[in-house]
């Protein structure tokens, strides 16, 4: 670095650099710690802020302390099946192999389960989840996580940098024959807008989801895809990205709450779904892949319930509210679209019928609390109205399944800004141990990665065009506003790359994405950089218009509908072609590229655990 | 010491009453002010009076147990009363209280006034650090304040039968045993009573006689909860008895017999 | 829900809202159409999007679940995402301004790093050895108490209106978050360590005067003083100002905890405010 630019830019120097501090982040950052790395961990608002606080449900890990009969395989063939087989093997058996022992280790930490009668840690039913599987704590068993991580974090050894946005990574770019390399990134404070240059020999992303892209969403302003964005940037592809989960129980009224997220796990304390005519509606819509293992009426669907929350192993099938989230959420939008739904546009989820209003409030604190300060509703005596909400993104920055390493050398992903685990649909308690299990295998092979490697050098040019970039919206006379570009947006993906998808609404979509980035790059920012709303918005315009390219464009190429992805057009789940391939898309020079990536060959022993259940 | 914090505020001082609260928050403490005062003089002037405690079997709060004081008035110590001689044992309880002690610093102490309200000017605060570190010392009070729980009990009991004609239950007797049942649940409800009959176990499933432990800190819990009603509610009924007591035996009320 | 379809004729509400950063600032006012169910944090949202872009506010969930957006509403310590603006009369303004314990930064953010570093001074949780069958077992009756406050938030708004910090500015006073972080070590069935010598002489539990202002506010409705603080207060009194207690123990030769020390880590690195050039703060 010159000079100048030395005495310009704040630097710090880290062997691993970990981008996000949710989950998999801190995870990440405990294990490279552990490593013997010096570890820096960049996280975009407070510490303990991030949006694993909002999961609720439990951690799903194949303890087998509610019901013996669980063990790893089963836990793998759920996630499978529930990803409708397009999840690369590696991944699921990984996760269902290692969550349990993850855990155990949090409890290590300091983190308090919930307990079964005998003191072991109790675990609840979930959709998709053959037996009793979540550890969970009430309805906040994300705060718990994170939490006990973050107490667990500050003491291993880690720097952490709160409330600081990274706007580029900086890459060494591929020389003859050697793959693109990363070394550093480039950032500012959000309180003072003074930049910060990272040097790092790897970098782990792990910056969550995209939900702020949708206008009914459940996710926190954070989750704009930065990860997938600044992967995708510095040469990394993106993979499974038209698989969009919305989560079938949103709040829908009122306005102002519409989207907050409604745990599964009301659903799996008994909870129902209702039409306006007061009739369940799940047994209508259980398709043929989970037609043997559910419940076809209501007795056989009631006993499992009551005996499957009362801790006994039960011989009746599931009840069909619990079938995994992408086919309880299009059950509901058809229900609505047929004019059978609640007064606002969703349907009725009853929980008072079923539970005492005791054991309502015990189970279900945070739900209970949400629904009587911000809805009116009082859910221990009236049913709660909800409705589908964009909630998770199955797709993500594609990465070999043992390592979690990009296809930039030095850059590692995990959790939900990764691709992978689950295929074309996730199952509800999956990704808090996905961001156990990927946490650590991300920060272990960032640290192994790091480790005896020179300091990187950085190139001056690459650190000024960063600069340019930021400084950018400063410098126009006039443009638009970032926040009605971010309306629009929210209002375009929703109509047009929404829960039901076709051909003429993707295009239609991508016109419009094109558009609104065309508006976006010329976006004005008014004042100083002195934490400045409108300009944080502006930059996580840049990496909401990415992913969302990435989504449209990649939902146009899937011509059939699984799992996360539904097409108007293709209807049907296709057993050929599109059931042995991963769509990816990667930058370049000219625009983005879509690809399809052939899935890799799952292994024998493997095929006989998935044909065993 | 090393690595003391570093980020102090800068947001100046507010007033005292400075606020940006537009409820009533003077109310709370002003009635404190209003209520407690109004107990001490009364309780003081009672304590003074030294008679019209006792009618039939009626004895008043103030003065049990009643202890002799012929020995004090022959050293010329005319002014002492019984009352004078047990009064500080409840209420060394009552002041160093942990809810009492909310309500004091508040209203009289105004550390802080109310939440989110202006102290007065910068001054030394050392809580209960230094001055106030006594209050420590609070689960000897409640010591003392148990046995005094036995005694009025056995006082409500002897107002049901210690009459010269057999059992009785007269307006007073059901005075009485309110008061005592009040001054159970603020008695029993105590924090450190709490702590001494549970809460200090860290495992209830594997301590001895943990599981007993558990259930009375769980039935102690629920006083707990409402340790403020049965503060305010004692004090109030402990007045009421004695002044009942007072106004019966100088021949103001005549006791209503119901049994 | 008795807000069905009524309430959707717009009216307009009043706000005022403290803009400005530590040289100083003022109340300006704004209004903004309100919707059913809003909350002072969408009506800083609108603000933000059509009349002040530059308006700084710190949130994330809007849930009321990640403690971010802490305030203070007509002088009560808040979470603006769970404060309906049906709860204050019509035509009245809505005061919103920043917490005051805490150093500004901008408009309604401070500077909640004295909490951050706090929590790094506190020894960490150190278990008992695990069961012979890998597990430790521990019931739900033991974990109930320490549960409720695990649900803490850290949206720091015991730590704002906690008048030994807000007030008296003491610097050796971990306040109630902590206090109750604190307490749930201490309580916790697996834990080995005894911090009651530096709960008393670091985190300066004396210095609590149980007024319970920070339990008036807990969003999470965790009741920190009479379940955290008191019982805390309790167990160091059974240690150091207990006289039988304390010869018991001696007596009784009661197995002991080890002392656990301070933890001495450097703080995380902060923003510096010299500008670095370009559009930096000015």
């Amino acid at each position: 670095m010159s000079t100048s630019t030395e005495a310009k830019f704040e630097r710090h120097e880290h062997d691993v650099l970990v981008i996000g501090a949710g989950g998999a982040g801190l995870r990440a950052a405990i294990e490279a710690s552990a490593e013997g790395a010096s570890v820096g961990v960049v996280c975009k608002s407070l510490l303990g802020k991030a949006h694993t606080v909002m999961a609720e449900g439990g951690v799903a890990a194949a303890l087998g302390y509610v019901e013996p009969k669980d063990n790893w395989k089963v836990h793998f063939r759920d996630t499978m099946k529930g990803g409708r087989y397009l999840n690369q093997w590696r991944m699921a058996q990984l996760h269902a192999m290692e969550a349990p022992d993850r855990v155990k280790e949090l409890e290590a930490w300091g983190a308090l389960f919930d307990r079964t009668a005998d003191g072991r840690i109790l675990q609840r039913n979930f959709g998709g989840h053959k037996y009793p599987r979540l550890a969970h704590v009430g309805d906040r068993t994300g705060l718990e996580m994170i939490r006990t991580l973050q107490q667990h974090g500050i003491h291993s050894g880690m720097t952490v940098y709160m409330e600081l946005t990274v706007t580029r990574l900086l890459v060494e770019p591929a020389s003859s024959g050697r793959p693109a390399r990363i070394r550093g990134a480039f950032g500012y404070w959000r309180e003072s807008g003074r930049f910060v240059v990272f040097l790092a020999k790897s970098i782990v992303l792990a910056t969550g989801g995209i939900g702020r892209a949708f206008r009914i969403n459940s996710n926190s302003w954070e989750c704009t895809g930065d990860g997938q964005a600044l992967a995708y940037l510095a040469g990394a592809e993106l993979m499974d990205m038209e698989f969009m989960q919305f989560h079938p129980t949103g709040m829908v009224w009122p306005p102002s709450v519409r989207g907050t997220l409604i745990t599964e796990g009301v659903r799996g304390e008994g909870g129902t779904l209702r039409n306006k005519d007061g009739k369940r509606i799940m047994f209508d819509y259980i398709p043929e892949l989970y037609a043997n293992e559910t419940a076809n009426a209501e007795p056989e669907a009631d006993q499992w319930l009551r005996e499957s929350t009362s801790g006994v192993s039960s011989k009746a099938r599931r009840t069909p509210d619990l079938l995994p989230r992408d086919i309880v959420a299009r059950a509901i939008h058809s229900e609505v679209k047929a004019g059978r739904g609640s007064p606002h546009g969703g349907v009725f989820l009853d929980i008072h019928s079923r539970r005492s209003a005791e054991d309502i409030k015990r189970k279900l604190p945070a739900m209970y609390h949400q629904f009587k300060e911000l809805g009116d509703v009082d859910i221990t005596k009236e049913p709660m109205e909800v409705g589908p909400t964009a909630h998770y993104t199955m797709g993500g920055i594609r990465v070999d399944p043992d390592t979690q390493q990009s296809r930039v050398e030095g850059l590692f992903a995990a959790g939900e800004c990764a691709a992978g685990m689950h295929g074309a649909n996730r199952l509800g308690g999956n990704s808090l141990s996905d961001l156990l299990v990927f946490g650590r295998i991300s920060g272990l092979h960032a640290a192994k990665y790091a480790k005896g490697r020179e300091a990187p050098s950085l190139d001056v040019g690459e650190i000024e065009a960063a600069e340019r970039e930021v400084l950018a919206p400063f410098e126009r006379d006039e443009g638009p506003n970032p926040f009605l570009l971010h309306d629009d947006l929210k209002d375009k993906m929703h109509t047009y790359v929404g829960i039901i998808r076709s051909e003429d609404d993707l295009t239609r979509g991508l016109e419009h994405i094109a558009r609104i980035g065309e508006a976006t790059a010329r976006v004005k920012v008014d004042g100083n950089r002195h934490y400045n709303a409108a300009f944080h918005q502006a930059f996580d315009m840049r990496n909401m218009l990415i992913v969302s390219e990435a989504m449209a464009r990649a939902a146009r190429a899937r011509k059939e509908s699984r799992g996360g992805h539904a097409r108007e057009d293709f209807p049907e789940m296709d057993k050929g072609h599109f059931s042995k391939v991963n769509i990816v898309a990667r930058w370049t020079a000219s625009g983005m590229e879509i690809a399809e990536a052939t899935l890799p060959d799952v292994p024998a022993e493997i095929k006989t655990v998935l044909e065993e259940g | 010491m090393a690595n003391r914090t570093v980020h102090l505020p800068v947001a100046p001082l507010e007033p005292l009453g400075g606020t940006l609260r537009k409820d009533n928050w003077w109310a709370g403490p002003a009635a404190t002010i209003l209520v407690l005062s109004a107990f001490i003089v009364y309780a003081t002037w009672r304590a003074f009076e030294g008679s019209a405690y006792q009618w039939g079997a009626y004895l008043s709060p103030f003065y049990s147990p009643l202890l002799d004081v012929g020995w004090a008035r022959k050293t010329g110590l005319a002014f002492l009363t019984p009352a004078m001689l047990i009064l500080p044992g409840p209420a060394s309880f009552r002041f160093t209280c942990y809810y009492y002690r909310k309500a004091y610093y508040r209203a009289f102490a105004w550390d802080p006034p109310a939440c989110g309200v202006g102290e007065r000017a910068p001054h030394r605060y050392n809580g209960e650090t230094k001055l106030f570190v006594f209050q420590n010392l609070h689960r000897y009070a409640m010591y003392v304040a148990v046995v005094f729980l036995v005694i009025l009990w056995k006082d409500a009991l002897v107002a049901v039968f210690g009459w010269s004609d057999g059992a009785h239950v007269g307006l007073g007797t059901l005075v009485m045993l309110t008061n005592v049942v009040l001054l159970s649940g603020y008695t029993l409800g105590c924090h450190s009573f709490r702590h001494l009959i549970g809460g200090s176990v860290n495992a209830y499933s594997s301590a001895a006689l943990g599981a007993l432990r558990f259930r009375l800190w769980k039935l102690v819990t629920v006083l707990n909860e409402r340790h403020m009603q049965f503060a305010w509610a004692s004090l109030f009924s402990v007045a009421l008895t004695d002044l009942y007591i007072r106004m019966v035996a100088s021949g103001i009320l005549t006791d209503v017999r119901i049994l | 829900m008795d807000n069905g379809n009524a309430g959707t004729a717009s009216k307009t509400a009043k706000l005022r809202v403290f803009r400005g950063d530590a040289s100083g600032g003022k109340l300006e006012p704004y209004e903004v159409e309100t919707y059913p169910g809003m909350v002072v944090l969408d009506a800083i949202h609108d603000i933000q999007a059509k009349q002040e872009p530059t308006m700084a506010v710190r949130w994330n969930c809007k849930a009321g679940r990640c403690g971010s957006c802490s305030a203070e509403i007509n002088g009560k310590p808040r979470l603006m995402c769970m404060t309906r603006m049906s709860h204050y009369a019509e035509g009245e303004p809505i005061t919103v301004t920043p917490m005051r314990a805490f150093p500004i930064i901008r408009d309604l953010v401070t500077d909640v790093s004295h909490n951050f570093e706090m929590a790094k001074k506190i020894p960490p949780f150190t278990p008992r050895p695990r069961d012979a069958d890998g597990t430790w077992r521990m019931k739900q009756e033991d974990i109930d108490r320490i549960q409720e406050f695990r649900k803490c938030i850290e949206c720091f708004l015991c730590q704002d209106v906690c008048h030994v910090i807000r007030d008296h500015r003491k610097d050796t006073f971990a306040g109630p978050r902590f206090l109750i972080q604190l307490a749930t070590l201490d309580m916790h069935p697996l834990d080995t360590l005894d911090r009651r010598e530096l709960v008393k002489d670091e985190f300066g539990i004396g210095y609590c005067n149980i007024t319970r202002c920070c339990t008036e506010v807990c969003p999470e409705g965790i009741r920190i003083t009479d379940n955290g603080i008191i019982p805390l207060k309790e167990r160091v009194a059974d240690q150091y100002f207990d006289p039988i207690r304390w010869i018991a123990s001696k007596v009784s030769g009661e197995e002991k905890k080890p002392k656990a020390k301070l933890r001495v880590l450097p703080p995380d690195p902060r923003p510096t405010d010299v500008p670095a050039g370009g559009k930096d703060r000015r």
